[in-house]
């Protein structure tokens, strides 16, 4: 399953990554399933991806974790939004 | 105006005279023209502001405004609507925001106007990071904005 997980603002700084391209053998069912596989990364992913002030877009959308992803999938994940 | 132009995110610096024209004019049915513009404040949480750095998701914050809008025409008579969002680096007191709506009346157009500011600053991915003597700090999402955009509900 191929996916682009995108990063931005603070999350981007703290994971030092703003694009991932993940081709995983395993299929990530939902936007949970990868959360978890990012977390199991490492401490800092661990620390970064916790927490409820974590937004999840899919095709530039804004999902809940239990959403389902497809091959393909373009997924964001950002902190609270400061704009205007 | 084709919904493809009625959002512009961009580093550019933007005239609030040429573009309350531009729209003006292509509301020939519009009574009322209201304007919000959003400047950079000199100071944030953190201390004075030497400058401020705002980032955005391309492409989605463009769709999620021209959204925003769209529920604004659904729920007021909306003639026109202009969406202009700098970013990129900015200065105190440059503009950072625009938002302009036609409507054959003043209520709708107040309303319509201040929906989208709302929504906007609760949904648009976009974030701001503060600059000065303090360093670097990004800026929090404000309960008050949260509630605010509730109060459309």
């Amino acid at each position: 399953m191929k996916l682009t997980v995108l990063f931005f603002a603070s999350l981007r700084e703290q994971l030092q990554t703003g694009q991932l391209l993940i081709d995983s053998a395993t299929v990530l069912p939902t936007v949970a399933s990868l959360l978890d596989a990012l977390r199991s990364k490492g401490t800092v992913w661990q620390q970064a991806l916790s927490g409820d002030r974590l937004i999840a877009a899919v095709n530039q959308t804004v999902v809940e974790p239990c959403h389902e992803l497809r091959d393909g999938d373009e997924v964001a994940f950002y902190p609270p939004v400061t704009g205007g | 105006m084709s919904s493809a132009a009625r959002v512009l995110i961009g580093t550019e610096s933007f005239d609030v005279g040429v573009e309350s024209e531009k729209l003006r004019q292509q509301s020939q049915a519009a009574g009322a023209l209201v304007i919000f513009t959003g400047m950079v404040r000199g100071h944030g949480e953190g201390g004075a502001i030497s400058s401020m750095v705002l980032e955005h998701y391309p492409g989605m914050t463009e769709r999620l405004i021209e959204a925003i809008i769209q529920q604004a025409e659904q729920r007021w008579s909306v003639v026109s609507a202009r969406v202009i969002h700098r970013v990129g680096e900015l200065q105190p007191g440059e503009l950072i925001v625009f938002v302009g709506v036609t409507s054959a009346h003043r209520r709708d157009a107040f309303a319509a106007c201040e929906f989208i500011m709302d929504y906007l600053k609760t949904s648009a991915p976009l974030w701001k990071k503060e600059l000065g003597a303090f360093g670097e700090r990004w800026a929090e999402a404000r309960g008050s904005d949260i509630d605010a955009a509730k109060r459309w509900c």
